[in-house]
């Protein structure tokens, strides 16, 4: 993938070209786009604690965040910035009744880390990003075991969260698939 | 809005990181602090979400009963034998249990048995599955003007589900029993010994403590305690189910996997309550306080 527009684009350099006249409805449409990323994660996210009668939906959740937040730190982090990022991770957390505060430093870091690994991250192809994710994802299951285990003062089986991480990692090939997609459509805000 | 020049504008946006990340240190302090802040702020989104979910709820059970009935059209062969073997059996016992109450009834008109009084309930449905990793609950939509308090009892139509732990205006959340949380006062019916029921977020709560001499039994069925003043006595929570290690666990009788409506009941019970239940409506506080004084 072409890391340039991308990096200019996150850094506000604009590119000569014709553009249209930034009409009301010219502004609004740039805005939803650029605002997609974030809005789509929220809105997963609500979607996915609505009674769906899946098996794992509480894992499933947290798999979800753990994707889209990397996929979009790392591909469009100027539409995933780190205030966007807490607040999701504060969804998250009342959402799923953990302790306040859990998946907002998990996914902080996250968010963090892909930050610091993009440069290199955007510039190579599939299989290594998710292999860096899939390292990423297990990392953040092993720290929501510690900080709830922590939080709650109680020893807890490491399972349930393990399995978040092993979900997110099947999950991301899928996940990526529509959201890179998203990312060259209706993401975009040059389409605009 | 002011004007910064550029570095000073991107050492602001390097500092964000580190300032959300010290902030999110900073709210699970807080949550630990003040655990009414955290509750507080799931109710006001649980009161936002369950009138969108409750009306998402309705297509969705279409959906799920189209698949449901999809995969039952092709067991429909083996299910009617089930069901007729199951019906012989049933229609045995329904004999049984007609008799056991004629002579129950007459029993207690000989001795002038005082009545439970009925329990008051209201009927909600589940709209969203809010448990996570570590947390088993489920959100109910209510009415505005519902009387449902803290520390009231859901039940399904099968048996105990759980205890109301947060009432917002619209939605009200439920801990289930299988919950890490969770500690329910049981009483084995077979041998009549008192235990606890310990959620462990498995499917399956675990049987504790126990007197010594009484083995629970497999199979054998668990009821609530009126023990601590929480539970009615006798409400059917599930059976004695041996885990693969030898560790007595009871299996619901109430289907926790697949909750869509649950009945809220009212025992009047106050036994154990948090510090800050007191949070009811007016009319509740009045019948709590008059609940203390008789109660003196």
């Amino acid at each position: 993938m072409d890391d340039r527009p991308i990096a200019e684009a996150s850094r506000g350099i604009r590119r000569p070209g014709i553009r249209p006249r930034p009409s009301l409805w010219r502004q609004l449409d740039m805005s939803a786009r650029f605002s997609f990323p974030a809005l789509s994660t929220a809105l997963l996210l609500l979607l996915l604690a609505a009674p769906l009668g899946l098996d794992c939906q509480a894992a499933l959740q947290g798999a979800v965040a753990l994707g889209c937040v990397f996929f979009w730190s790392v591909y469009r982090p100027s539409s995933m910035p780190p205030l966007a990022v807490f607040l999701l991770g504060v969804l998250a957390d009342l959402l799923s009744a953990a302790p306040l505060g859990v998946a907002v430093l998990i996914l902080l870091l996250l968010h963090g880390t892909a930050m610091r690994w993009r440069r290199v991250l955007a510039r190579q192809g599939f299989i290594p990003v998710w292999l860096v994710f899939s390292a990423l994802a297990l990392a953040a299951a092993l720290l929501q075991w510690l900080l709830t285990a922590a939080l709650t003062f109680r020893l807890l089986p490491p399972g349930p969260a393990l399995f978040i991480g092993v979900l997110a990692t099947g999950l991301y090939p899928l996940l990526a698939v529509a959201l890179i997609r998203a990312h060259q459509t209706l993401a975009e805000p040059d389409h605009a | 809005m002011i004007r910064l020049s550029i570095p000073v504008r991107q050492a602001l946006a390097r500092l964000t990181l580190p300032v959300l990340i010290a902030v999110a240190f900073g709210l699970m302090l807080l949550g630990k602090a003040d655990t009414l802040l955290a509750e507080r702020a799931r109710i006001a989104l649980s009161d936002a979400l369950a009138p969108i979910y409750a009306v998402m709820a309705q297509p969705l059970d279409h959906v799920q009963l189209l698949l449901r009935n999809g995969r039952r059209v092709l067991s429909v062969f083996e299910d009617n034998a089930r069901l007729r073997q199951e019906n012989e059996r049933l229609r045995h016992w329904q004999s049984v249990a007609l008799a056991l109450d004629t002579e129950n009834a007459r029993l207690k008109a000989n001795l002038h048995w005082i009545p439970d009084p009925q329990a008051h309930y209201v009927t909600a449905r589940v709209v969203a599955d809010a448990g996570g990793v570590y947390a088993r609950s489920v959100l109910l939509a209510a009415g505005p003007n519902h009387h449902i308090t803290k520390g009231q009892i859901a039940l399904d139509d099968r048996g105990l589900v759980g205890r109301v732990t947060e009432v917002g205006s619209r939605s009200v959340r439920v801990l289930l029993i299988t919950d890490l949380n969770s500690r329910i006062p049981v009483t084995l019916e077979g041998s009549g010994a008192r235990a606890m029921l310990m959620g462990t977020n498995g499917p399956r709560p675990r049987l504790m403590h126990w007197p010594e001499g009484v083995h629970p039994m497999e199979g054998e069925r668990v009821v609530t305690s009126a023990e601590a003043g929480a539970f009615p006595p006798g409400l059917i929570v599930g059976t004695v189910h041996y885990s693969a290690t030898n560790i007595p666990e009871v299996q619901p009788a109430a289907r926790l996997d697949r909750l869509e409506i649950v009945r809220i009941f009212d025992y009047g019970l106050r036994g154990v309550l948090s510090p800050e239940a007191g949070d009811g409506p007016p009319a509740w506080h009045a019948r709590h306080d008059r609940r203390q004084i008789n109660g003196r």
